[in-house]
C-alpha cells in the first residue's frame, strides 16, 4: 500500500540560490514528444529542457524527491509532463505552488504533489536524503502543507477512476 | 465566520464547512460534455467506467456546439460516436440543432441559482450569471463526473467587487465586461471566485448577467459570481429563499470598487481581451466584416437589439455581417416575430444556431489583415483566423457594419 511517509534523495532544483519558478510543461516534457504514449519511454526525456538539469534523467534514481519554486507545471494540460517522472521512479514534487491543470493532473493520476509555500533553497542541501512526512506536512524538519483529505483518497486508491470504483 | 457565495453552494453541494483553499469533494448537478473532447469523455468511460460508467442518467448530457453540422470528418465521427455511446446508456444528447450548450442548460432551467454544472467548455464559468457555479473541466475529470455525479475541487478564495454608478445611454453589459477586463488585465483576478455587486447589477437582465460572466475566464477568474436578482429569479420562477447568497458577514481576500459612472462603449482591440480601449478612439478603421453571435452575446435580447438597430438600414457594402443566434429557442423566437427578415434586408448572412464564428470557424474565418469587430470574447493571435479582431457590444458591431468602419451606436442616429 502506498505510503505516507517517503524516504529519498532531495533534488533542489536551484538557480544562483533562488529555487526556480515557472518550470513550465515545455521544459519538463517537451512538446516535441508528445507523440510518445508509452510511459516506460517517458522518462528518458525529462527536464532536457531545463537549463542546468538536461541530465537529469540520467542521474534520477528511484526514490528521489523534487523541490521547485513557483507555479511548478504551468502551461499545457499533457499528462506527459506527470508521467515521465513516474516512469524515473521519482516519488513526490514539493514546490511552493502550482500550475493549476498540472496539479489536477497529478493528483488525479495519484502522483504526490506537496505544496509547501515557504520552501527555500538555503533551507535543504542538494541531494541530502530526507523524509517526507505528507500527513503531517513535513520536509525534514520544515512545515508543508499536509495531503488534503481528498487528495489521500485517490492516492490510496491508486488514481482517480480507481477511487471511482471504491465509491460504488 | 460568515461564508461566501461559492463556499455556501459548494457547502450545499457535500463540501462541507469549507473555506478557499479547501480541497473538497462536491456533487454536480450538470455533467455535461460537448462534441469538443466530448469523444475522449466516452474513450475514457469505456476504459474505466466498468459496467456502470453513469451515476445519473437524469443529470448526464452532451451538447454539440463546436461544429454544427459537422463540416469535417474528424469531428463527424467524434459526434457520432457520442452519439452512439449516449443511445446505449440512456443519455440526453441536445444535438447539432440545438445551440451552445451553456445556454441550453441555462434555457432548459437546469443550471438554476445554487446548482453546480460542469463540462469540457472553458466558459462552464458563465453560470455565475445566475449565481450558480459552473467551470469547464478536462476529458478525464470530465468522465469522472459522468461515473461518479462528483469532482474534487480546491474551493478558490473570494474577492468582492462592487461596481459603483451607472453606465451613459446606449452603454451594454459588454462594454462594462470590457471595463472589468481593462481594470483588472488577466492577472489580478486570477484563480479568484468574483462575486460582483452594485445598481447597475441589481437591475440587469438576465442577458446581461450572462454577457458579463461569460468573460470571467478571460479576466483568468475562476468565475464571476452574480447574487441572483430579481429579473434572474423570476427567470426561473425562483423565489429569493430558494437561491443561495453570501453571508452578510462574509469574509473576503480582498475588496475592489470600480466606478462605472457614465461609462461609454469599449472595445478590445487585437492581440488580446484585456488591450481594452474607448470605440470613439478606434473610429474610421475600415472594417471588413462583423460578427455577431456567441455565448458572450448570442441571446434573444443581443438579437433582438441587433434586428431593432438594423431594421430599415443597409449593411456598407462589401462588408460581411454574420449572425449567430445561440440556440435554437432564439433564433425560432427571432423568426417568428420577424426579427430575421429584419436582420437579412439589412444585408445579414444569418446562420443556423452554436457557436458559429467562435469555434472550428463554423461561419468563416479572417484572413490576412482582414479587419473584424465581434461580439464573442477571444481575439488572441489567430483565434479567428490571420485577421485582426475587436471585440465589441451589439451596438458598436452593427453601426460599425452599417458604416464599414468602427462606430459608436449613437453614430447610427445619423442614418
Ligand atoms: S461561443 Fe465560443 S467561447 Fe462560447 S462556448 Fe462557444 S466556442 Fe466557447
Amino acid at each position: 500500500m502506498a505510503a505516507l511517509q517517503l524516504k529519498g534523495r532531495l533534488w533542489v532544483l536551484q538557480r544562483d540560490g533562488e529555487l526556480i519558478s515557472d518550470i513550465d510543461t515545455d521544459m519538463i516534457f517537451h512538446n516535441q514528444y508528445l507523440a510518445i504514449t508509452d510511459i516506460a519511454k517517458m522518462g528518458q526525456y525529462s527536464f532536457d529542457n531545463l537549463e542546468g538539469f538536461k541530465d537529469f534523467a540520467e542521474l534520477a534514481k528511484p526514490g528521489d524527491i523534487l523541490l521547485a519554486g513557483d507555479n511548478f507545471g504551468s502551461g499545457s494540460s499533457r499528462q506527459q509532463a506527470v508521467d515521465c517522472f513516474k516512469c524515473l521512479g521519482v516519488t513526490a514534487i514539493i514546490a511552493r505552488s502550482y500550475g493549476a491543470i498540472y496539479k489536477r493532473n497529478a493528483i488525479n493520476s495519484a502522483f504526490p504533489v506537496v505544496t509547501m509555500p515557504g520552501a527555500k533553497a538555503s533551507d535543504f542541501n542538494h541531494l541530502e536524503v530526507i523524509v517526507l512526512d505528507m500527513d503531517k506536512g513535513l520536509l525534514g524538519a520544515k512545515k508543508a502543507e499536509p495531503m488534503s483529505g481528498v487528495q489521500k483518497d485517490i492516492f490510496f486508491a491508486g488514481g482517480l477512476f480507481e477511487y471511482a470504483e471504491t465509491l460504488k | 465566520m460568515g461564508r461566501t457565495l461559492i463556499e455556501k453552494i459548494i457547502k450545499a453541494h457535500g463540501g462541507g464547512d469549507c473555506t478557499g483553499g479547501d480541497v473538497v469533494w462536491m456533487g454536480i448537478d450538470n455533467r455535461s460534455a460537448r462534441d469538443f473532447a466530448g469523444a475522449n469523455v466516452v474513450g475514457n468511460l469505456e476504459k474505466y467506467g466498468g459496467d456502470s460508467p453513469i451515476d445519473d442518467p437524469e443529470k448526464t448530457f452532451f451538447t454539440f456546439d463546436c461544429n454544427v453540422p459537422a463540416n469535417t470528418i474528424p469531428y463527424a465521427t467524434n459526434q457520432h460516436r457520442i452519439r452512439l455511446f449516449a443511445r446505449e446508456q440512456n443519455l440526453n444528447v441536445w444535438d447539432v440543432d440545438a445551440g451552445i450548450g451553456s445556454h441550453v442548460v441555462i434555457e432548459e432551467g437546469l443550471a438554476k441559482p445554487g446548482t453546480t454544472t460542469i463540462g469540457t467548455d472553458s466558459h462552464l464559468n458563465i453560470m455565475g450569471a445566475v449565481g450558480a457555479f459552473g467551470q469547464g473541466m478536462g476529458d478525464v475529470d470530465t468522465a469522472f463526473a459522468f461515473k461518479s455525479g462528483k469532482v474534487w475541487f480546491q474551493v478558490p478564495n473570494s474577492v468582492k467587487v462592487t461596481l459603483k454608478g451607472m453606465p451613459a445611454p446606449g452603454t451594454e453589459a459588454k462594454d462594462v465586461a470590457l471595463a472589468m477586463l481593462k481594470e483588472f488585465g488577466s492577472h489580478t483576478l486570477l484563480g479568484k471566485s468574483v462575486e460582483v455587486q452594485g445598481e447597475w447589477l441589481h437591475q440587469a437582465e438576465l442577458s446581461d448577467c450572462i454577457t458579463f460572466s461569460s468573460l470571467g475566464t478571460e479576466m483568468g477568474a475562476i468565475i464571476l459570481l452574480l447574487p441572483p436578482n430579481q429579473n434572474v429569479l423570476d427567470a426561473f420562477s425562483m423565489k429569493r429563499e430558494e437561491a443561495i447568497y453570501a453571508d452578510d458577514d462574509a469574509e473576503y481576500e480582498k475588496e475592489y470598487t470600480l466606478d462605472i459612472t457614465g461609462l461609454k462603449p469599449l472595445l478590445a482591440a487585437p492581440p488580446n481581451p484585456h488591450n481594452v480601449h474607448p470605440v470613439s478612439e478606434y473610429r474610421e478603421t475600415v472594417v471588413d466584416g462583423v460578427f455577431i453571435g456567441s455565448c458572450t452575446n448570442g441571446t434573444y435580447e443581443d438579437m433582438a437589439y441587433a434586428a431593432k438597430l438594423l431594421k430599415g438600414r443597409k449593411v456598407a457594402s462589401g462588408v460581411m455581417l454574420k449572425v449567430v443566434p445561440a440556440t435554437r429557442n432564439t433564433w425560432n423566437k427571432l423568426l417568428h416575430e420577424g426579427l430575421l427578415a429584419d436582420m437579412f434586408d439589412a444585408g445579414a448572412i444569418v446562420s443556423n444556431a452554436g457557436c458559429g464564428g467562435c469555434a472550428s470557424g463554423q461561419i468563416g474565418m479572417t484572413g490576412l489583415k482582414e479587419v473584424q469587430v465581434s461580439t464573442s470574447n477571444r481575439n488572441f493571435t489567430g483565434k479567428q483566423g490571420r485577421g485582426d479582431t475587436y471585440l465589441a457590444g451589439i451596438g458598436t458591431a452593427v453601426a460599425s457594419a452599417v458604416f464599414g468602419r468602427i462606430a459608436t451606436v449613437n453614430d447610427l442616429e445619423e442614418v
